[in-house]
């Protein structure tokens, strides 16, 4: 396999576990918003006590998904952050929203008002972020991105400001809040509040459901060569059967109460669906003039950039083994309380 | 205001903002860990106190601090897409390494700011120590990167593309020991002095409280030391500029004209159409010296560099004197420390003058002054140029019309979160502990 080939894919890798961590710390905003009923309090206090510990360690998927972007592939770096200049600014006032917002409310006074004030910032931007995320992918599938002879020819709103993107934006939103709602089952030993987020993912879940179909639709027009790729491909069958396997898991196992099955289902369903992109788009990085090889930083810049990304996963991956067992395993005090 | 001006303005505004962050959450870590591990070794419970304080008022910073980061990681596609579709391949490596950096610092961040219940003291005071170095190796390998758009190395120029890419030679750059070194102690000295300078103003109000005693201390300790150092950094930094951009260090100095034996010149503004600096106090051959070891030796001015390729000199002059000056004050009051310490019979009395913690209160700013004109000094100084001698900042710049209006938005953004930020943490250090000293307390009892 070529170099590059591996980066790209470790940058895949990256962007399903950025999904997988971060857009669940997004999707925790979402059910912030929609925190109702006569447990609304505690509902809010366990999304903040999941998430608190450990958005700002999975929000630097991001980052590495950004800098390997920039390292291997400095043209299609500047491509995307050219074409899409404007729903990347929005993005990054999402990001920055929703990070100082969660913050500032638990560090602000502890009266009903202020803090409903800052929830509604925390959650709002929790919504616009991965919907903008959408739309950035969405854009990049799209293949309305073209660059000719180094210069964009397509303009700053075209590639983006369509039915396609918007559509994959909902669908990424949609699947982290089915993600957030899936892990927050498992982040309380108190039934009533277990039932509460068992109930947001089964909407969540067929929110997802939708919406994929949506995408798929929209995609004959909208993302004409990567639908093909998902559509006609030989891995594609294998692909949508494991898919829809997941998907089908994740219903049951929230039917039963199997909340363990159900994060296994529901996480690689979102990573099958990510990778299912991925292969449909390769060899193209942006849609439809810039390949993984075109856009390839030289080939040593590409070996030390995967020396360093094998040296720093050799020391990240304990770490953050370390940081999830210390806070996501239920604490015996936890549950006498 | 054209969109150059406009994506300069924002990536400046940007930068200045994240700096103050940044430079606390290198050194704001290594002063909870010292108080933290003063606990462990004294139990004395007042410096378990002040780490968790410190920590309450850093866990705001970082997050301010790690989503302008982020920010500034996307403007460099978004205002300079030129720059790094042609550089990203040669300095995408310094910020790879930031990012395991910034990981690791996420990571245990997260661990000592929420797990003091949750895993073992020495365990607690290891991921602190995590962040401290992880923060300090973060703000390295940025610093590595800029250094290299002032000192490009590691390729070669062919038909206007980089060939014979070396990522290795790159982060070796002449400029990278000096500048982080530079930059490092500034972190330290800094945040040393505006933690000293908050708890400085509290201990006027408070006299014997021991838990700003404590706290003034280790932030007195460690500011103190790095700014003693900082000017031979400094100066290391200079000598390096001399070599590898001259007319930089010509712009420092309000340096016109070519000159063997040139002068250091303290204050003064230059008049960039008379090609003069006025009143300034020169030092006879103190530049020759100071930047070559060489009284005598030739500096070269402003007017026998090609007209196109000055930065502009009197913003560069100007913030270079006021950097200069802030570090040497700092450097004194330092010093000053240093000797109240050493000069006090009784240790627990050398922080007893109003005078010494006026001057502490006074100071505290003066590391924050000095690195945000330092920056001016060394991005203003590169100009016109994003890389130094090999691509120009207005070729680098995104063909996205309407700049002004992100610059507007950021700029607006990051006035309300600092407005904010400084609520907080006023709110926080208003909050004083209660910490009499014993005798105090002997005393209002007795009363």
């Amino acid at each position: 396999m070529r170099l590059e080939t591996i980066i790209a894919g470790v940058m895949v890798a990256s962007l399903v576990l950025y999904a997988l961590l971060g857009g669940a710390d997004y999707g925790g905003g979402v059910w912030d918003l929609f925190a109702f009923g006569k447990r609304a309090r505690e509902q809010r206090v366990l999304i903040a006590e999941a998430i608190g510990p450990v958005w700002e360690a999975n929000h630097v998927w991001l980052i590495l998904v950004i800098v390997i972007l920039f390292t291997a592939f400095p043209p299609a770096f500047a491509a995307i952050a050219t074409a899409l200049h404007i729903p990347i600014t929005l993005l990054l006032i999402g990001i920055v929203l929703r990070g100082t917002s969660f913050t500032f409310r638990s560090h602000d006074v502890q009266r009903d008002d202020v803090q409903r004030r800052w929830s509604l910032v925390f959650s709002i931007a929790s919504i616009i972020t991965p919907v903008l995320l959408g739309i950035i992918l969405g854009a990049i599938a799209s293949g309305t991105i073209r660059v000719e002879n180094g210069v964009l020819s397509t303009g700053f709103f075209r590639s983006w400001l369509a039915p396609f993107p918007f559509a994959v934006g909902f669908f990424a939103l949609a699947l982290f809040a089915f993600l957030a709602a899936v892990y927050l089952t498992l982040e309380t030993q108190v039934r009533e509040l277990q039932e509460d987020f068992r109930a947001r993912a089964l909407v969540a879940g067929v929110a997802v459901g939708l919406l994929a179909l949506i995408v798929f639709v929209l995609a004959e027009k909208g993302a004409p060569t990567v639908r093909a790729g998902i559509s006609r491909t030989w891995w594609a069958l294998g692909l949508h059967i494991f898919t829809a396997v997941f998907a089908t898991g994740a219903f049951y196992a929230l039917w039963t109460k199997k909340y363990r099955l159900v994060r296994v289902c529901a996480a690689s369903q979102v990573t099958l669906i990510l990778l299912g992109w991925a292969f449909a788009q390769f060899p193209n990085l942006v849609e439809p003039d810039i390949t993984i090889t075109s856009a390839a930083a030289p080939p040593i810049t590409l070996e030390l950039l995967l020396i360093a990304l094998v040296l720093g996963a050799v020391l990240l991956f304990p770490s953050y083994y370390y940081l999830f067992r210390i806070f996501k395993t239920p604490q015996s005090g936890t549950r006498t309380q | 205001m054209d969109d150059l001006l406009a994506a300069r303005s924002q990536m400046a505004m940007s930068l200045a903002f994240h700096i103050i962050f940044a430079a606390i959450g290198i050194a704001m870590p290594f002063l909870m860990i010292i108080a933290e591990w003063r606990w462990l070794r004294t139990k004395d419970e007042i410096y378990l106190t002040l780490a968790k304080r410190w920590a309450k008022g850093a866990a705001i910073l970082f997050a301010v601090g790690a989503v302008s980061g982020t920010v500034l990681s996307f403007e460099l596609g978004l205002l300079w897409p030129n720059f790094m579709g042609y550089a990203g391949s040669i300095i995408g490596m310094p910020f790879s390494l930031e990012g395991f950096a910034f990981f690791t610092e996420a990571i245990f961040l997260g661990i000592y700011l929420y797990g003091w219940k949750r895993v073992p003291p020495r365990a607690h005071l290891f991921a602190g120590a995590m962040v401290a170095l992880s923060g300090a190796l973060s703000g390295i390998f940025v610093v590595i990167a800029n250094a290299w758009m002032n000192a490009p190395t590691g390729f070669r120029i062919v038909d206007g593309k980089p060939v014979d890419i070396d990522p290795i030679a790159a982060m070796m750059n002449p400029a990278a020991f000096p500048q982080t070194l530079h930059m490092t102690l500034a972190a330290y000295a800094a945040t040393g002095f505006v933690v000293a300078g908050i708890h400085a103003f509290m201990l006027l109000r408070d006299p014997h409280n021991r838990f700003h005693k404590a706290a003034l201390a280790i932030a007195l300790v460690v500011g103190g030391t790095t700014a003693i150092l900082q000017p031979l950094s400094g100066d290391l930094l200079a000598k390096s500029v001399a070599k590898t951009q001259p007319v930089k260090l010509a712009a420092f100095e309000g340096q016109f004209q070519t000159e063997q034996g040139a002068p250091l010149r303290i204050g003064g503004i230059p008049d960039e159409t008379a090609g003069v600096t006025r009143y300034a106090i020169e030092v006879p051959y103190g530049l020759s010296y100071l930047a070559y070891g060489d009284p005598s030796a030739t500096v070269k001015g402003l007017n026998d560099f090609r007209r196109g390729e000055l930065p502009p000199v009197a913003v560069v002059h100007v913030a270079f004197q006021v950097m200069v000056a802030c570090g040497v004050a700092m450097m004194f009051i330092a010093l000053w420390s240093a000797w109240r310490y050493v000069r006090a019979r009784r240790k627990e009395t050398w922080l007893e003058s109003k005078w010494f913690l006026r001057a502490l209160v006074a100071g505290g700013s003066l590391g924050f002054v000095a690195i945000e004109t330092g920056w001016v000094v060394t991005e203003v100084g590169r100009q016109p140029w994003i890389i130094h001698g090999v691509m120009r900042t207005s070729e680098a710049v995104t063909p996205m019309p309407g700049l002004i209006i992100p610059f507007i938005t950021f700029t607006l953004l990051y006035i309300f979160l600092a407005v904010i930020t400084v609520w907080l943490l006023l709110r926080q250090v208003a909050a004083s502990p209660q910490a009499p000293e014993p005798i105090a307390k002997e005393a209002r009892l007795a009363a």
